[in-house]
């Protein structure tokens, strides 16, 4: 085991021991449903239920029901679907990339964070499954011969890329996920008195029983993933940016997209992490295991892509003016003055000066202050999302073609759907299954718990008295 | 035949484990299975387990799946139907080739993840409905059991070694009879 230095803060708070451990974060699985839970679940579960009337007018009566025109043919059903996908992000980062860069502080948070990385993608899902107008042909995205003809589906298409891409992200980070799920199933499995859970947890964990050989494959398995991960989330957002760069129409064809795509959905994610995160740990009695500190770290990685991001928008807007083309450059003045500016300005206030409210640390370590900001970030981000697609193509080249555009009850009913839908899975989710990781946990007590860091400091005081 | 105790040696720490660990190996006892609630680092390598090879299959999956999507797409676009789709021909891969790079790298990561993930739950025998596999269920909580099969005398040697690095218990947990190889 590695001794970590004293100066840096302690990641489990309070006297802990292994069991101490496991005893908390199971809590909540154990425990009596509390009223709050039912009545979170009952409006999210109304919010889905609107969803789903909306999801199901649209299939019964095509996508005239949207507020989408013949110039606008792409508005809040690509916003929606970019906003969630970039949610999704996050998750993959914290579990993948922090795990290849040895950051301790994941650990509270990874397994959250992929469920959610997990629900906003069956979200996204929806929107690209609807989109295409008659979802009961959604198979002919897949590589089939069209009608079972002879013509294929066209793979230099960025949209079939985005298939692709979209189907391994969302079934590789369950597969991720349940692989660091199945022994703390165990764990719950090992405890439960009531036959029939026992039975359903005995189900869910695959038999497991903590064997050294297993622990050993587990973490190799674990180490590949996240290494083929990584790619695989940088590759995700910037084949949706291909979505839009490999147009010809002015504000979207941009090489910038790609990491600004991807900064922006860790940005997203990172802010929606903690909007849940925040009320996770409140509503479950987990600061000790999710301390300020793990908040501060996310609010410093919110800095970093937030800064990522602005600086994003001005390189737009230079090139757009140094590229010469006044087409490029009409795309940037009609979002920064154009008839929807307001969108465009919300979009920077909430991403690039908000985030920067972070470099005072009172703020940043602030519990009310995060969660504010967190969720003006993604209100900034689905702005984003916004600016970069109706405003551009209600004037594009042909001023004939210009038109506006403002959504249809359908839309707003489907995006308020989503929200709840994604709630319901969150709350049955932080309900059922362990919302931190418990096997991961242990490994890092001895090492970063705050009793452990007293001891081994008190131990090195004696050693220098002795002396 | 030769006779053997199942024995169940349960400690409250990872250290005195792995401290009994190596001193049971040292006195030539093989150590049958260990059971953990986390991975303690360096047991794998303290009671002998050679190196999992789980990654390098994961390679072997993964450049198959690089393999699929080039002979996929070359069949698709290039062989089967070429199409000049929006004056972009599809007559020769190597000329298309770029467009083809995010699908193939897709396809290599999702046979590589999955089929190794799909090799490390059957080679584990982890699997919907098959019965736990420790036998103390304490073990997925806060204890940490070896298992040994050892004879009379071993036994007794193992669980002095056991007790002196502080095991909290030593059950014998009935016999097995060997038969002998000559």
């Amino acid at each position: 085991m590695h001794p970590e230095s004293e100066i840096r803060t302690p990641l489990i708070l309070g006297n802990k021991t292994y069991k101490q451990i496991t005893d908390d974060i199971i809590a909540p699985i154990e425990g009596k449903t509390s009223k709050w839970w039912y009545f979170l679940f009952t409006v999210s579960l109304l919010t889905a239920l609107w969803g789903i009337a909306s999801f199901t007018y649209t299939i019964g009566e095509g996508i005239g029901t949207w507020g989408s025109n013949n110039s606008v043919d792409w508005a809040w059903d690509i916003t929606n679907f970019v906003w969630w996908i970039g949610i999704g992000h996050a998750g993959t980062l914290i579990s993948a990339v922090l795990l290849l860069f040895r950051q301790k502080w994941r650990m509270a948070i990874s397994r959250a964070a992929e469920a959610m990385t997990i629900f906003a993608v069956i979200n996204a899902g929806l929107y690209v499954s609807l989109h295409t107008g008659r979802p009961w042909v959604d198979y002919w995205l897949f590589p089939l011969p069209n009608q079972f003809g002879s013509l294929w589906p066209n793979f230099n298409s960025p949209l079939l890329w985005d298939v692709f891409a979209v189907t391994t992200y969302m079934t590789v980070s369950i597969v991720f996920w349940y692989m660091g799920l199945i022994p703390d199933f165990a764990t719950i499995r090992d405890r439960m008195v009531h036959k029939g859970w026992k039975k359903f947890y005995s189900i869910l964990s695959f038999g497991w029983g903590g064997r050294a050989k297993h622990w050993q494959r587990l973490e190799e398995v674990s180490l590949v993933l996240a290494g083929l991960s990584t790619p695989l989330v940088f590759s995700v957002h910037s084949i949706v940016s291909f979505d839009f760069a490999t147009s010809i129409l002015p504000g979207w064809h941009t090489t910038i997209f790609p990491p600004y795509f991807v900064s922006g959905a860790v940005f997203s994610g990172f802010a929606m992490v903690l909007t849940l995160m925040l009320v996770v740990r409140k509503a479950y009695k987990l600061e000790e295991y999710l301390t300020i500190k793990h908040i501060e770290y996310m609010n410093i990685l919110i800095i970093v892509t937030g800064s990522i991001v602005g600086v994003a928008y001005l390189t737009e807007l230079f090139m757009a003016w140094y590229s010469g083309v006044e087409f490029e450059q009409y795309a940037f003045l009609n979002r920064a003055t154009g008839p929807m500016a307001w969108s465009y300005w919300a979009m920077m206030t909430c991403n690039v000066i908000s985030p920067q409210l972070f470099w005072i640390k009172k703020i940043r370590t602030s519990i009310l202050a995060t969660f504010i900001l967190s969720i003006v970030v993604n209100i900034g981000m689905w702005f984003e999302r916004f600016v970069i697609i109706v405003p551009t193509l209600c004037r594009t080249f042909l001023p004939s073609s210009w038109a506006t555009y403002t959504p249809s009850f359908v839309d707003i009913g489907m995006f308020i759907g989503t929200i709840g839908f994604f709630g319901v899975l969150f709350l049955l989710f932080s309900r059922y299954f362990p919302v931190i990781a418990i096997a991961e946990t242990k490994t890092i007590l001895k090492t970063s718990g705050e009793n452990f860091k007293k001891l081994a400091a008190s131990h090195k005081q004696h050693q220098v008295e002795q002396h | 035949m030769l006779k053997k105790n199942k024995i169940h040696v349960i400690f409250g720490d990872e250290e005195p484990l792995m401290n009994a660990v190596l001193e049971l190996r040292k006195a030539g006892i093989r150590i049958k299975d260990a059971f953990t609630p986390f991975p303690v680092h360096g047991l794998d390598a303290a009671m002998g387990i050679p190196r999992t090879r789980i990654a390098i299959a994961s390679f072997l999956f993964g450049i198959t799946g690089t393999s699929l999507a080039t002979l996929m797409m070359w069949y698709m676009m290039i062989y089967d139907w070429p199409n000049d789709i929006g004056g972009k021909p599809n007559w020769a891969y190597y000329y298309n080739m770029p467009a083809f790079i995010p699908i193939t790298f897709e396809s290599t990561v999702f046979c590589a993840a999955h089929l190794m993930v799909l090799t490390y739950l059957l080679s584990s025998w982890l699997l919907p409905g098959v019965p736990p596999k420790n036998p103390d269920p304490r073990t997925t909580d806060d204890k940490f059991m070896l298992y040994l099969e050892l004879t009379d005398e071993q036994s007794k040697l193992a669980e002095d070694i056991a007790k002196k690095n502080g095991a909290e218990e030593v059950n014998y947990k009935g016999e097995i009879y060997i038969e002998p190889k000559y």
